[in-house]
């Protein structure tokens, strides 16, 4: 009896990892065939064959879609972590009046449906000139980077010793030397792991992406699969889509595999404190 | 030049008075100790003294300047914390050093005055090593080192040794008393709930109650003459008996109160006849626990080197009278009137 | 202050912009002339179109038949997906709390579809999902559960399914997470004290890790709930055009870009802010989170 627990509890866990892996695996496998191969079901790889991939660099226009993404997902989590580690100082360790309910401010802002805002902001964006340049989405982009990492900095500030601030403020430390002798070489976990989810978050946004870039060489990653379309209006190229797909997932699922207890730990941190 | 006077100190938490009307004037070079139990309000007050909590009336006088309003770094008082506050990222050198870099000092300054201090806390070869690495003891030395480092006019030490094990406190006990004769001239103010460093390390001590002062003075002062039953019971280990039946009102008064060293025991009828219910043997002494008909409560005895004497034994405790403390109602002693026995 | 810059920012780029919105709704702008838009009231909403005669027809957002289908839509897709999330999410937790050798890298792995983007799982989905050429189907005829392929992404009836579908799978990994933490705060000896008690494993799970549980699960709950009723991105990818999967977000998109009713489409964004809105309101008073940081750990 014994045994067909075990056995069950393993072929359970056989189920999981499957249906977890299995979607990723079959993209890869199509990406390595091309023509009429991929017109065949096949389970596992019959051919490996990498004009897919060849033919998605070939018009150039993708691997500088690439840099855009990189280029966005960079800026946006570097300025927001740094209005946040100021911000979430003051929110932790400086008692005024109203703070919890700017925090609860802050946080509902994280709740506002992106529609909401889209005309708005397009508007805002059109006004500033900003439309079909990178700065618009590094700008909008705040909405939801901002609150998150202010929301799990603050959670990670509230947790450092009081009295080691306390020593920092006898020995004669201005509040932004506190910040940045004391307090950051602490928070570094911190500053990784909201930085690591905020990247993969603004690597993925698709709405904003598509409402405000208007031109190719300027669309992101996101977008520029989902747009990918064949010779004509009935031709899907299956396979140059599953390349695209597969480059620029390879590199989010490897730093979520290197990084991945951090990113538990972010994750969860922001959501169970709540 | 150090000379700290604290002039109808109060402090409030919103509406929660928990400081009131303190009135202290410390000494150069003097060691104060204040003590008193769990929140009765010292480690607020050596807060207000550091400058880390504000004093929300009165004033704060150091040296003759006014420091009521002075940021911590400018009042030349140096603080070591219950649990060190060491920046864990830092070297040990680097935690020494962090301070003096904020007061702009020159690098061959501050070398010389680390090495100083780590010199006189025969902590050098940890200079280069993390927080982490270091053991409790030694931890504890560093955060003292940290704070000889700014070469302040007074130290503050709140709780320090309460994060050490029993043997390692009374070694650091030691070393700081030794620390306070070397550095000559510097105030040394020390919070301690434990009355035994109190009484060991301290010049005055300053009984606090909460959050006003019970009594100052030197340590048999407050032994010999309480000002209150409270410093009565606080002072002394173990406790002084404190008796509110027949021998307390045969002299006129709500509490009579002697210490267990000293009452004695005796086989014959002199004294107050009892059945002993339990010993405590530590080898040096032995506190017997006496049940009497005086006392609602046992009586404890403390007799010098072993006492054969088991629990149900008879005995009849005796006490010195001439060391006996009268309080009325309110806690207040007041003078021994001629024993009525 | 070290807080101002950053509100600046925050206000700039999230409450101004919805403020506009919200104002648009009033209006009667339109793409080519944002600025020229002028306060039209409450017509986008709802407004009375008189033919004369004594007949007439509600027209606006409140009386359109395709909001109310978006609005089903979407409840529908955010009750679904998220039981199925935490369901499995609950299961993959409680598995992943079991001691057993690769645990860590089951873990690891279990985030993968979570890592994935948004747009690339619907796009591998969407293929999967091919009604002449996707695995899927192959897999179902094979096992002899179906007897002719499925236009999962095509037919009205399966498409809200294979939305669904690409969401939960991508989704659960998250709610796994959360759970697991949640399980993870379970002192062992509970279980200990249980087992020497000599109770079943299911009464176990049912009066003692569940209740347990509970906390860490409803906060889940709560925020995938929120965000599903805010979806876009799967919907738009998988199965664009498709009246059984427009979501509420879709639907204001359409009607902002593609058919040139902005104010039309920003009184649904208004809307759909709304209900997010009191949802999360009520949320709140129901728990009533401490955000002053007066209560200790």
């Amino acid at each position: 009896m014994r045994i067909a627990k075990i056995a069950g509890f393993y072929a359970l866990v056989a189920i999981i990892l499957a249906q977890a892996l299995f979607p990723f695996y079959y993209a890869v496998l199509t990406s390595l065939e091309s023509g009429q191969a991929i017109f065949d079901v096949n389970y596992l790889p019959k051919v490996i064959d990498l004009s897919n991939y060849r033919a998605a660099f070939e018009d150039g226009v993708f691997g500088r879609q690439i840099l855009n993404s990189v280029f966005v997902s960079t800026v946006v989590v570097i300025v927001s972590l740094g209005f946040a580690v100021t911000a979430s100082y003051a929110l932790a360790r400086v008692p005024f009046r109203g703070r919890g309910k700017i925090l609860l401010l802050i946080l509902s802002v994280s709740m506002f449906p992106q529609i909401a805002v889209l005309s708005g902001l397009f508007a805002l964006i059109r006004a500033m000139g900003l439309f079909n340049s990178l700065w618009s989405l590094v700008f909008s982009y705040m909405i939801f980077t901002l609150p998150f990492t202010v929301w799990v900095l603050t959670t990670f500030m509230r947790k450092l010793p009081k009295e080691i601030e306390e020593a920092a403020i006898m020995d004669g430390a201005a509040p932004l030397t506190i910040i940045r002798r004391v307090f950051l070489p602490l928070l570094w976990p911190a500053l990784v792991t909201t930085g690591l989810l905020a990247f993969i978050h603004a690597w993925n946004e698709f709405l904003f992406a598509l409402t405000f870039m208007s031109t190719d060489t300027q669309r992101t990653v996101p977008v520029a699969i989902a747009l990918i379309s064949g010779a004509s209006e009935f031709e899907i190229p299956w396979g140059s889509i599953m390349a695209a797909s597969v480059i620029v997932t390879l590199p989010l699922i490897a730093l979520v595999l290197v990084f991945q207890r951090k990113i538990i730990s972010g994750l969860t941190a922001g959501a169970v404190k709540g | 030049m150090a000379k700290v006077e604290l002039n109808q100190i109060c402090k409030s938490f919103g509406k929660a008075r928990v400081v009131t009307d303190v009135d202290l004037s410390l000494e150069k070079g003097e060691f104060v100790v204040f003590v008193g139990p769990s929140g009765c309000g010292k480690s607020t007050l050596l807060r207000m003294i550091a400058g880390l909590e504000d004093i929300t009336s009165g004033k704060l006088r150091i040296g003759g300047e006014d420091m009521t309003e002075a940021l911590p770094a400018a009042r030349g008082v140096s603080m070591v914390f219950q649990s060190y506050a060491l920046y864990p990222h830092m070297t040990v050198r680097e935690n020494m050093s962090f301070g003096l870099e904020q007061a702009k000092l020159a690098r061959s300054e501050i070398a010389a005055r680390v090495e100083d201090a780590a010199r006189m806390l025969k902590i050098e070869d940890l200079l280069e090593r993390k927080p982490r690495a270091l053991s409790g003891g030694q931890r504890q030395r560093v955060a003292i080192g940290r704070a000889i480092t700014r070469k302040p006019r007074v130290f503050l030490f709140d709780e320090p040794l309460s994060n050490l094990d029993a043997a390692l406190r009374g070694e650091t006990r030691v070393e700081i008393a030794r620390l306070h004769a070397r550095l000559a001239g510097t105030t040394m103010i020390y919070v301690t709930h434990d009355q035994v460093e109190a009484m060991t390390l301290a010049d005055r001590i300053v009984v606090l109650n909460g959050g006003h002062v019970e009594q100052v003075g030197t340590p048999l002062d407050l032994y010999e003459r309480p000002a209150s039953r409270f410093v009565a019971g606080f002072i002394g280990s173990p406790r002084m008996n404190f008796i509110a039946g027949e021998p307390a009102a045969a002299r006129g008064a709500a509490e009579y109160g002697i210490r267990p060293e000293h009452l004695s025991l005796s086989s014959e009828g002199r004294g107050w006849p009892g059945r002993v219910l339990l010993t405590e043997d530590l080898g040096s002494d032995t506190y017997v626990h006496v049940e009497t008909a005086q006392s609602e409560t046992p009586l404890v005895v403390r007799t010098p080197g072993q006492m054969r004497i088991g629990a149900g034994d008879t005995v009849c405790v005796a006490p010195d009278e001439s060391r006996a403390h009268l309080f009325d109602a309110e806690g207040r002693p007041f003078a021994r009137a001629p024993e009525a026995e | 202050m070290f807080l101002a810059p950053m509100l600046i920012v925050l206000g700039a780029v999230a409450l101004f912009p919805l403020g506009q919105t919200i104002w648009f709704g009033f209006t009667d702008a339109s793409l080519n002339n944002i600025d020229a838009a002028r306060f039209v009231g409450l017509r986008n909403y709802i407004e009375w179109l008189d033919y004369g005669n004594d007949q007439g027809e509600w027209l606006g957002l409140l009386a359109d038949d395709r909001w109310w289908r978006a609005v089903r839509n979407t409840v529908w897709f955010a009750v679904v997906s998220v039981s199925f999330e935490t369901l499995f999410g609950l299961i993959i937790a409680l598995v992943l709390n079991a001691k057993f050798p690769g645990r860590a890298v089951v873990r690891t792995l279990v985030l993968v579809p979570w890592a994935i983007p948004t747009v690339v799982s619907a796009k591998m989905w969407g293929w999967m999902l091919h009604d002449q050429f996707g695995i899927i189907n192959d897999m179902l005829i094979k096992l002899g559960l179906i007897a002719t392929p499925i236009a999962w992404t095509a037919s009205a009836d399966t498409a809200m399914a294979a939305v669904m579908m690409v969401d939960i799978w991508k989704t659960t990994p998250f709610m796994a997470l959360l759970i697991l933490a949640g399980l993870q705060m379970i002192p062992d000896d509970i279980y200990e004290a249980a087992r020497l008690d000599g109770i079943n494993p299911v009464r176990v799970f049912r009066k003692v890790t569940l209740p347990l549980v509970m906390p860490a699960l409803l906060v889940g709950v709560v925020f995938r709930g929120l965000d599903a009723l805010r979806v876009f991105d799967i919907v738009y990818v998988l199965t664009p055009n498709t009246d059984a999967t427009r979501t509420m977000s879709v639907y204001a998109r359409e009607n902002l870009f593609d058919y040139d009713k902005f104010a039309y489409g920003s009184a649904a964004s208004t809307l759909l802010f709304l209900i997010v809105a009191l949802i999360t309101i009520g949320f709140i008073y129901l728990t009533r989170m401490d955000l002053e940081g007066k209560e200790t750990d």
